[in-house]
């Protein structure tokens, strides 16, 4: 870190070394803290170079990089969406309901596991859709209208099942969850695909760049002719589809669907994981990859503090620790 | 006008929608007295006040907090940790339990000042982060099981007793809201509060103290979840690490039905209780209605029917706002 001592050249005398250090943290800290995580786990932690705790690291990330990911593009444009955890539980509690055939009869088991993949999906899509109108054609603000599914949707997954535990046992369903799809488990790999597809959205569609400028400025965004009220509700829609096939996954790897536990908190996790990977939270910036790193360290924290015999409780604290870090860092960086 | 009838004084539809929380809820009063037989009996009344009267400490304070523009989310996380704090200490004395439970809340407040006006973090941020330490302490604190309180020193009573006919949680949330309607209204802090709530800039340009007048009012909305947590443990005899998930929504939610918006620099204290009761009425009506055995709806609709009800108040003041505006 040696630029931190010498002395700042004169194009750049409006920056002060301080400032800029914060520059460096916030472009690279994530990075940084990742790495070094990792090199950490590697000296301390036991048995950590092997591809168990690989394993064990990727599927237990994958379903809060997938929320996370449709809450970067909500957060990008302003908003934040408090119903993703209830909308999982629906989505969780909708597809073991129907390859059971508690909906409609079973006929052709193929047919409705693919419909056990697809339903629920597009009802969670449908709910964020709803959040995404409350937002963009009553003006509510995104808290209190998507605190309107928080509130309710984990109610509509208890009354649908009962509140019972739904315990099920079906290879294809759970393919998402067990299977391998060249020896990479079938949950990682759609976690990069869907990582993959997000990101090239934001870089190189239309409708990437418009949700940027809607965060950036919504008044100007508005009057350069951009449909203000059709992104956000895309977005919403997308953070909603998205919850709901993190609800999938973590149905088929429990082999059972508990109303009352699917997605629970992980509203927190998601945003959690966008604002340590550096999106700011006012809008205006969507940084995937990012938050795919934010998950990474949220994850690996965790992880270190379990593997080295620390209690989950002081994991929690740790975490709320490195939010307020990694916000400060970012806010510092970006004030000047 | 006389400052009693100034909830009817109608000047704008804020007032209006806070006129319609009331009516609401005295409309909801009247259904049940005249659809059950026991709802106004004593023993639902007073179970009722018992019950609420901790969900009601937290509205307030968050009725402040939303007030000057911001937002609190870790009154639930504070509160189960106080619950915590207050059984621990309960064995030494009952002031020790009530205090070190408040005191505990405080501290999670001054936490929450600090980060959002001196680190400069917005108060979403800040305070979602404090809320999972708030429980991670709490879980430490109490080794992950709940903490059961001590029978011998009377802490109980707080929670369980009552004081002239009426529960004792009940007159403790009574005088922490005749104190912000005091605070609200009558003290300039109250204007200050507002005036932050308008614009923060302009308030700090008029010479306010603006970091000051903030970091009180988190304070205060952490230290009423604290007592918030005494109840909680005082009430069920034990200090309970895993519960107060959701309360921060609730209260909320209390907040915004009672007609306070969230964009800051308007509110009322006594509609804020008003949504608190409106909200638990609900569950209680509900309640009533599963008795009566024409339906039978699990506990699982009364979060359905909650978010309908905040989606409804939410709707309908959405409507005036815009008519508001372009009137």
């Amino acid at each position: 870190m040696t630029t931190i001592e010498t002395p700042a050249p004169q194009q750049s005398g409006t920056l002060s070394s301080g400032s800029r250090l914060f520059r460096l943290a916030s472009r690279y800290g994530t990075f940084v803290a990742f790495l070094a995580l990792i090199a950490f786990n590697i000296a301390v932690t036991p048995h950590f170079l092997s591809w168990q705790t690989l394993n064990v690291n990727l599927t237990q990330v994958a379903t809060i990089v997938i929320v996370a990911t449709g809450m970067t593009l909500v957060i990008a444009t302003g908003g934040i969406d408090l119903s993703v955890g209830s909308l999982m539980a629906i989505s969780g509690a909708l597809a073991p309901m129907i390859f059971m055939g508690q909906l409609w009869p079973v006929e052709n088991m193929a047919f409705a596991v693919t419909l056990a993949f697809l339903f629920p999906v597009v009802v969670a899509g449908l709910f964020g859709l709803f959040n995404g109108l409350l937002v963009t054609r009553f003006s509510i603000q995104p808290i209190i209208a998507t605190l309107v599914l928080f509130i309710a949707g984990r109610g509509i997954a208890q009354v649908m099942t009962n509140g019972n535990l739904q315990v099920f046992k079906n290879e294809g369903f759970q393919f998402i969850a067990m299977g391998r799809i060249a020896g990479v488990p079938a949950q990682v790999v759609l976690m990069i695909m869907i990582v993959a597809l997000a990101a090239a959205m934001i870089r190189y569609t239309v409708i990437g760049r418009q949700l940027i400028a809607v965060g950036g400025n919504e008044k100007a965004a508005r009057l350069t002719g951009i449909p203000v009220k059709r992104v956000k509700m895309l977005v919403y829609m997308i953070s909603g589809a998205l919850a709901g096939v993190a609800g999938l996954v973590v149905v088929a790897r429990n082999s059972a669907s508990d109303a009352n536990l699917v997605g629970l908190g992980m509203e927190l996790d998601a945003i959690a994981a966008v604002a340590v990977g550096g999106t700011l939270l006012t809008g205006g910036r969507a940084n995937i990859i990012g938050t795919v790193l934010g998950a990474f360290v949220i994850q690996l924290v965790r992880y270190t503090l379990l593997a080295n015999g620390v209690p989950d409780a002081a994991a929690l604290i740790v975490k709320a620790g490195l939010i307020v870090l990694a916000v400060f860092i970012q806010q510092r960086a970006d004030r000047r | 006008m006389h400052t009693l009838l100034r909830p009817f004084a109608i000047k704008s539809s804020v007032d209006l929608a806070r006129l319609g929380v009331i009516l609401a809820l005295l409309g909801l009063i009247l259904f049940g007295a005249l659809r059950y037989d026991n709802f106004v009996s004593s023993y639902n009344i007073l179970s009722f006040l018992r019950y609420n009267s901790m969900f009601a400490l937290i509205a307030l304070g968050m009725a402040f907090v939303i007030i000057t523009g911001g937002i609190d989310l870790s009154v639930g996380g504070t509160a189960a940790m106080a619950s915590v704090v207050a059984a621990l200490f309960s064995p030494s004395h009952w002031a020790a339990g009530l205090l070190a439970g408040m005191a505990a809340g405080l501290a999670v407040g001054a936490l929450n000042a600090f980060i959002i006006t001196k680190m400069r973090i917005q108060p979403f941020i800040a305070t979602l982060a404090t809320m999972l330490a708030a429980y991670g302490t709490g879980l430490l604190l109490a080794d992950n099981q709940s903490v059961s309180v001590s029978y011998d020193t009377g802490f109980t009573i707080i929670g369980q007793d009552d004081f002239l006919g009426f529960p004792i949680p009940a007159w403790i949330a009574l005088a922490a809201y005749i104190l912000g309607w005091l605070v609200l209204e009558k003290l300039p802090i109250g204007r200050h509060i507002l005036a932050i709530g308008d614009g923060e800039a302009t308030a700090g340009l008029m010479g306010l103290k603006v970091e000051r007048t903030l970091a009180a009012v988190y304070i205060a909305s952490g230290t009423l979840a604290g007592l918030a947590g005494v109840m909680l443990a005082s009430q069920f005899g034990a200090g309970q690490p895993t519960e107060g998930v959701g309360w921060e929504l609730f209260a909320i939610a209390s907040v915004v039905v009672g007609g306070t918006l969230l964009t800051g620099g308007s509110g009322s204290v006594g509609a804020t209780l008003a949504g608190a009761l409106l909200l638990a009425m609900v569950f209680n009506i509900l309640n009533f209605e599963n008795g009566l055995g024409w339906i039978s709806l699990s506990a699982y609709w009364q979060s359905v029917i909650r978010g309908a009800f905040l989606l409804v108040v939410v709707v309908l003041q959405a409507k005036l706002m815009t008519r508001h505006r372009s009137t």
